[in-house]
């Protein structure tokens, strides 16, 4: 129902129409990067270390040239100078890289040579074949090792410690006082895709087939590497195969380029699944302490969330856990603190929504249980201690439909009659249910985008725009936004994409690539319309002449009078009348300061839980999930509705199976595969269900776009735990629960 | 040392040669085929994206050696579709939105096949999710995955296509 | 994966006879063997592939009504072969409910048998592991190991044997059929695995060049068809290797156990055949009390290996699980969810 009101008549935003890309995926014609096979293609294959600190100390390079179809072995000696130290940080979200720059191991898998063959065989032999000896020293990697910081920041610029109110003197003042900790695992985002790239050098120019979240910083940080010009480096990268954060910038995939380079061929150089778990970033552990207080009649009077997580020993990265505590209750305290640990591992980063994720469960797992403290339904908790404005900064929100959402999601998953206490229900087999909900949120972030829209004489229109489609349907989605900006039917529409030589899209990221590019797209479309339009007002030859002051409309490839829609002429005519192949466009979108001054910007949702344990042996189901979730205009139902499912298995995930077993003696992550490394498997997933509520946001964007492809694993994880604890009456708050936990 | 084998790929017979005794049936058909369809997600049989029919059986490409299946059919991604008819699974997956970075949709599908011509879960959604458990999907399209599964295995009960993949 | 000579014989006696020159393996499908071989766990010289010899594929249901199973049949056939699955339910189950359907459409009988461990310190070639490299020591020891063995292990080993399907054969008195230089053999299936004491890379009885060529299952196993079942405590609802495991299977008389028998999984590097727990269930009623005491009894030696003294109560509990689930009856169809908890007891609904 809410997808039908959401739909405008005539219009493709809104519309459930299927992915454009969804033949070439099908039939297996859609070409990731590693599916590229220049003529001359040789393939690299990494080497990384096996201890996390200290140095090589030798490596069998006869033995490894030796082996047949081995071209060259890339090392520190032969590696190509760079015109930037792998060290140095020249854009924006970049990490410092590990491309062979000396001897040095900071963390287990880091690219210690490249093996560069005749075939992927040889490649890979000549690799294990290379025996490193090594000098190794002591590693500290969980958090806890000793000693630990302030920091100033976490997350990208968000403070270290935020205070609003007094908290102690909240907490002294509650009736209702909870204090706990939670802790969350280590993760690697494990897109199904391994990182690649294809690189191809033609002089000094370079040509690229890499997935990437990011084409034009990407390309930033190549050219400040390799020292040469941005626009001779071409990145393809029309279909990424998941990237969750991982595949923002080119990390060892820069060693496949150098190694081209080296070998004056084409190389193609893919990880392996094991080597994913080291030099494209993870999600640090997290160990959180929340304190609540309430009053006796449910009000909270304090919330301290504090978070300790690491970061690696070289570089700068903090899982900002504690940021859901700034917007999501009302409290006239609140105060969120964070310390952290420098560990022998690779560099955390942005794994889907970083911080919210994690800081989620730990939220809403103690705001469950102070509801339980408080003997209240855990729905109606969260309802007393509703956020009317954002609590930390008491500004407005630009749009919150959260209560819907609650009301809703609540409705359809059938939370009324839920039994107050734990351990109640029983299904006819004798597992045990429980039913638990978690609240869902994520900010609505912008980054900046570019964007070229052009009407053609054929009555057709182009829209570009280098935007990244990792699975969230992106070519569908800004193909229906370039269509309606053009006032063209979504067939006649020329969506380009993936390619750095297009405009600058931003990155895909921060659920804001749909609001950002989306935004430069409609910009782009409505500058082109007004050109077209100016040239029909004047032009006496025109139905349209003269209709400046009253205005037209786009539709349909046709221009028509506001006041009279009966009076319009087709694109085409318009620009063969005046002799023109096409008019263009150009738009650019980014986020608005005034907004975000006024305003506080957030997607928000509710999700409800069902899980079955088993009483005897402790094996968890997830049985029935409901989200339900608001965030500004909906451009395509069906691929949203997908985005929420996606989110929401995620948190399934994050809840039941996925960790990272670091052994905490060497640093090496002794389940670095997909059998011992769990995500879920289709038979996890046996419901789930996702709600579109309504939601109109003037403030947010020109479109009113909030984004949906985080906000899914937040409440969704906590809703899972506090189903648990529901189901069984035991509080768990080690992430992912273990059997051991429930079975004893 | 070299080796010569057949295979009937995608309906086509063909005569290999092979210079190295190591090539798995998943690197042959990417590497030296050119028929890419088939996805490396873990090389480990642990992931399901290189999910190939050999003869008529769903495999996963990365643990078969290829010089060990001399003589087999192979049937992937890439000779699903006849012409421009999709296969009903293939529909399916559109329809239902069974993926999202599509990935793991090759051996998604070519996995769907394998299940109906199996013939042991019939339309249950529960059994074909059990059915489709070999085949990890990180974007979460597993609703859709099942849906279309449901529903193509009707449609190729209703075709007669039960076992002709 | 290092450069091998691939060998095809055209008979068992080729294929042993190239299976005895040193550093020769056997390849059948491969899913374990080259997965080793990528890790740099498994690294031979040459492969003998057995996929090309004729005989070793059939099920072949016998006059006495044994059934005696090819080494080259593929889990899945054998699995879903009705004849064999009406007869040996709890087999069946164990066969479906492990690894995924494709690896089931590849994977053999023979193979099955000889997979290794999947101690993460076995499979990562930097650390330390008696099993892998003699000698060496055992980094399993001191790691995160709480899914380790709690039966039968040494100070020099505590890896588990993998398999699903080799639990109902031991509880079953499986028969292994092989081939060797020197002739042919049987061996009990239950004898077939060795426990690691201080030669931990012994995983098996079989002798260098020694091929596995059929498996038997005595008429006798067949008369528990009535109450057999295998369940399998997992991680995940599939695609998971058990926690622990049982296959339990039954002969019941007026209301009385005249036969028991009960072999659990993931506990130990072989098998466990629980005999002192069939001895606490012969003559006793199919009750709750006496699944429960033979639990005890099947458990009592356990002892941790590390972080997993949760383990041996879960061994107890699944013992008493899958003989719940085997009093009650085998189901007329296996359940959507083969030995999972979340199988449901009460036919075919779920959810």
């Amino acid at each position: 129902m809410s997808e039908t009101r959401q739909m405008r008549h005539g219009s493709s935003i809104g519309q459930p129409v299927t992915r454009r890309d969804g033949l070439l995926k099908v039939t297996g014609q859609a070409r990731f990067a590693a599916d590229n096979h220049p003529a001359g293609l040789l393939h690299a294959v990494l080497a990384v270390s096996r201890i996390a600190r200290g140095r090589v100390a030798a490596l069998d390079l006869p033995a490894a040239r030796a082996h047949p179809g081995v071209v060259e072995v890339m090392v520190t000696a032969n590696r190509l100078a760079l015109a930037l130290h792998p060290d140095d940080k020249s854009v924006p979200f970049s990490f410092k890289l590990d491309l062979l720059q000396d001897d040095r191991v900071r963390y287990a898998g880091q690219p210690i040579a490249v093996v560069i063959a005749a075939t992927l065989e040889a490649a890979t032999e000549a690799a294990a074949l290379l025996a490193p000896r090594y000098e190794a020293g002591p590693v500290e990697v969980t958090l806890d090792a000793p000693g630990g910081y302030v920091p100033e920041s976490v997350g990208v610029g968000d403070p270290g410690e935020m205070r609003h109110g007094d908290v102690e003197a909240g907490l002294r003042a509650a009736a209702r006082r909870i204090e706990a900790t939670y802790e969350t695992p280590l993760q690697f985002h494990n897109a199904m895709e391994p990182h690649g790239v294809v690189a191809a050098w033609e002089g000094d120019a370079l040509s690229l087939d890499m997935p990437t979240q990011g084409l034009a910083l990407t390309r930033m940080r190549l050219a400040a590497l390799l020292g040469i010009r941005a626009e001779d480096i071409h990145i393809r990268s029309p279909f990424i195969g998941g990237g969750f954060g991982s595949k923002l910038l080119s990390g060892p995939q820069v060693l496949g380029i150098l190694a081209a380079r080296l070998v004056g061929r084409p190389v193609k150089l893919v990880l392996t699944r094991a080597q994913m778990y080291g030099p494209v970033t993870h999600r640090s552990p997290t160990r959180q302490t929340l304190r609540l207080g309430a009053a006796r009649d449910g009000a909270l009077t304090a919330i301290h969330h504090h978070v300790r997580t690491a970061t690696s020993r070289h570089d700068d990265f903090l899982e900002p856990s504690a940021g859901v505590s700034h917007t999501l209750y009302a409290a006239p305290a609140i105060a969120t603190t964070n310390e952290a640990v420098r560990l022998d591992t690779g560099t955390p980063g942005f794994m889907r929504a970083p911080g919210e994720a994690s800081g989620s469960i730990a939220l809403e797992s103690a705001i469950d249980e102070m509801a339980h403290a408080c003997g209240m339904d855990p729905l109606e908790f969260r309802l007393r201690n509703y956020a009317e404005v954002e609590p930390v900064s008491g500004k407005p929100f630009s749009s919150k439909a959260l209560r819907e959402c609650y009301a809703e999601g609540a409705a359809r998953f059938g939370w009324a009659g839920r039994p107050l206490a734990p351990r109640q229900m029983r299904d006819e087999d004798g597992l045990l249910v429980g039913w638990g909900v978690g609240t869902a949120t994520f900010p609505a972030i912008m980054f900046q985008a570019e964007a070229r829209a052009v009407l053609r004489r054929d009555g057709t229109g182009l829209v570009e725009s280098g935007t990244h489609d990792m699975g969230q349907g992106a070519w569908t989605a800004f193909a229906q936004i370039g269509a309606d900006s053009l006032g063209l039917d979504l067939d006649r529409l020329e969506f380009r994409a993936g390619h750095s030589d297009l405009p600058n899209a931003g990155i895909a990221g921060g659920s804001g690539h749909t609001a950002t590019a989306g935004g430069a797209i409609h910009a782009a479309g409505a500058q082109a319309i007004a050109r077209l339009t100016e040239i029909a007002v004047a032009d006496p030859r025109s139905p349209l002449f003269g209709a400046g002051n009253v205005g037209v409309v786009a539709r349909g490839g046709r221009l028509l009078r506001r006041d009279d829609e009966s009076r319009g002429e087709a694109y085409a005519d318009i620009l063969a009348r005046a002799g023109l192949d096409s008019v263009e466009g150009r738009g650019s979108a980014a986020a608005d300061p005034a907004a975000a001054e006024r305003y506080a910007m957030h997607a928000h949702g509710a999700v409800f839980a069902e899980v079955k344990v088993d009483p005897e042996l402790g094996q968890i189901r997830a049985t029935r999930l409901v989200g339900a979730f608001a965030a500004g205009r909906i451009i395509n139902p069906r691929l949203v509705r997908s985005q929420y499912y996606g989110g929401m298995i995620w948190g399934l995930s994050f809840a039941l199976h996925e960790r990272a077993a670091m052994d905490p003696r060497t640093g090496r992550v002794m389940n670095a595969d997909l059998a011992e490394y769990h995500v879920p498997v289709n038979a996890d997933v046996p419901s789930v269900e996702a709600i579109l509520v309504e939601e109109q946001d003037p403030h947010v964007n020109a479109l009113g776009i909030k984004g949906v492809g985080e906000i899914g694993i937040t409440g969704t994880a906590g809703a899972i735990a506090n189903a648990i604890w529901h189901a069984t009456g035991t509080r768990i708050r080690r992430f992912p629960v273990a059997i051991e936990e429930l079975g004893r | 040392m070299s080796y010569t084998i057949t295979l009937t790929i995608n309906r086509v017979p063909r005569t290999l040669e092979l210079d190295d005794p190591r090539i798995t049936l998943l690197d042959l058909l990417r590497e030296r085929l050119d028929l890419p369809g088939t996805k490396k997600g873990c090389d480990r049989g642990q992931c399901g994206a290189c999910t190939i029919l050999l003869d008529g059986r769903r495999v996963n490409a990365c643990l078969a050696l290829a010089l060990s299946h001399d003589g087999a059919e192979i049937l992937t991604i890439e000779g699903l579709a006849e012409g421009e008819a999709l296969h009903p699974m293939q529909q399916a997956f559109i329809a239902h939105d069974a993926f999202q970075c599509g990935f793991c949709t090759p051996g998604q599908i070519m996995s769907a096949i394998g299940l109906v011509g199996e013939g042991q879960t019939g339309a249950d959604p529960e059994r074909v999710r059990e059915g489709m458990s070999g085949n990890l999907c990180r974007c979460g399209a597993y609703r859709g995955i099942t849906e279309a599964v449901v529903e193509a295995a009707r449609a190729m009960a209703a075709d007669g296509q039960g076992r002709a993949a | 994966m290092n450069r091998f000579e691939y060998v095809r014989p055209r008979s068992v006696a080729e294929a042993v006879a190239a299976g005895a020159v040193p550093g020769s393996a056997y390849l059948a499908a491969g899913t374990n063997l080259l997965d080793l071989m990528k890790i740099g766990v498994a690294r031979p010289g040459r492969l003998v592939d057995l996929n090309h010899l004729p005989g070793l594929d059939g099920i072949e249901h016998q006059a006495d009504g044994a059934v005696r199973i090819g080494a080259q049949v593929r889990n899945a056939d054998l699995a879903h072969d009705p004849g064999f699955r009406r007869r040996f339910p709890a087999v069946a189950e164990a066969l479906l409910s492990g690894a995924s359907a494709q690896l089931r459409n590849a994977a053999t009988v023979g193979g099955n048998l000889l997979q290794r461990t999947r101690c993460a310190w076995f499979q990562d070639t930097a650390s330390a592991c008696n099993r892998r490299d003699p000698g060496s020591g055992c980094d399993a020891r001191g790691g995160e190991n709480r899914l380790h063995a709690v039966l039968g292990w040494s100070e020099h080993c505590i890896a588990t044997h993998p398999s699903d399907f080799c639990v109902p054969l031991a509880a079953l008195d499986a028969v292994v059929e092989v081939e060797g230089p020197t002739g042919r053999r049987e061996i009990a299936l239950r004898d077939f695995h060795l426990l690691p004491g201080t030669t931990p890379e012994r995983e098996s009885v079989l002798a260098p060049g020694e091929l596995v060529v059929a498996l038997r299952l005595p008429a006798e196993a067949a008369g528990f068809a009535a109450h057999a079942r295998y369940a399998k405590l997992r991680e995940r609802t599939s695609y998971a290797f058990a926690v622990v495991s049982a296959a339990a299977a039954l002969r019941i008389v007026d209301g009385r156990i005249v036969a028991a028998r009960l072999a659990l999984g993931g506990v130990a590097a072989k098998p466990w055949r629980a005999e002192e727990a069939e001895a606490a269930l012969a003559g006793a009623a199919p009750e709750a009390a006496a699944f429960r005491r033979a639990a005890e009894a099947a458990l009592a030696a356990a002892r941790p290996s590390g972080d997993n003294a949760f383990k041996i109560e879960l061994a107890r509990r699944i013992a008493v699980r899958a003989l719940t689930l085997a009093a009650a009856g085998t189901p007329e169809r296996l359940p959507a969810l083969p030995a999972s908890p979340f199988a449901p007891l009460s036919g075919g609904r779920h959810v």
